[in-house]
């Protein structure tokens, strides 16, 4: 499913909303977490899961074409953790046949 | 900081867009619902500019009670797996963590 797909099913389940309107909502959202993140912060959806950035230290590197030892600075990336409640209907779909 | 919640998300889409609080809350739990029902369904979400949300089957694999040192096999499962996105990754790489100790 891609984010258009998203967006449609979010509006029939949905039809007090727009289309137009919940486009707005879910590029709010994503924005939201995305700038929780990029500031430090944490997002915990529960039923969900949790964001959150894990550091990586800094190392030394390797340009591809050269092969000359290029050194990369520590950086944070972003990490999801799936909650209880995703975990468990994911693995028991699988029990279902999906 | 306090972590980002459903709560902060409904109130910033009813102060933005001026949905109702029952709307903004029904639109945040819609959201994350639907992403779910699709990987309830082992269907892969794919959210451009943000990442991709994928499922892998495990195979059983040996494990061990980590208190007593049990040997226990640890079932075939299926798991979610994000994979950020470009955009996401090169806005939270920037995040100078000047102030934080690891």
């Amino acid at each position: 499913m891609t984010k258009s797909e998203l967006i449609e099913q979010i509006a029939i389940r949905q039809p007090e909303l727009s289309a137009k309107e919940v486009e707005a909502a879910v590029k709010i959202i994503l924005e939201d977490i995305t700038h929780s993140l990029s500031s430090g912060g944490r997002v915990e959806i529960r039923g969900f899961g949790s964001f959150s950035l894990h550091f990586r230290e800094p190392r030394t590197g390797r340009n591809p074409k050269t092969g000359d030892p290029v050194d990369l600075q520590g950086k944070f990336v972003p990490h999801f953790k799936p909650g209880k409640e995703l975990r468990e209907q994911v693995n028991a779909s699988r029990a279902l046949g999906y | 900081m306090g972590a980002l919640t459903k709560a902060d998300l409904a109130e910033h889409l009813h102060a933005e867009l001026g949905f109702s609080k029952r709307e903004a809350k029904s639109m945040v739990e819609a959201f994350f619902e639907e992403i779910r029902s699709c990987l309830r369904e082992n269907e892969q979400v794919k959210l451009s500019g943000f990442g991709n949300f994928d499922l892998r089957d495990k195979r059983e694999r040996p494990g061990r009670n980590p208190k007593t040192g049990e040997e226990i096999p640890i079932s075939a499962r299926r798991v979610v797996t994000f994979r950020p996105g470009q955009k996401l990754k090169a806005r939270v790489e920037d995040f100078d963590d000047a102030d934080v100790i690891h």
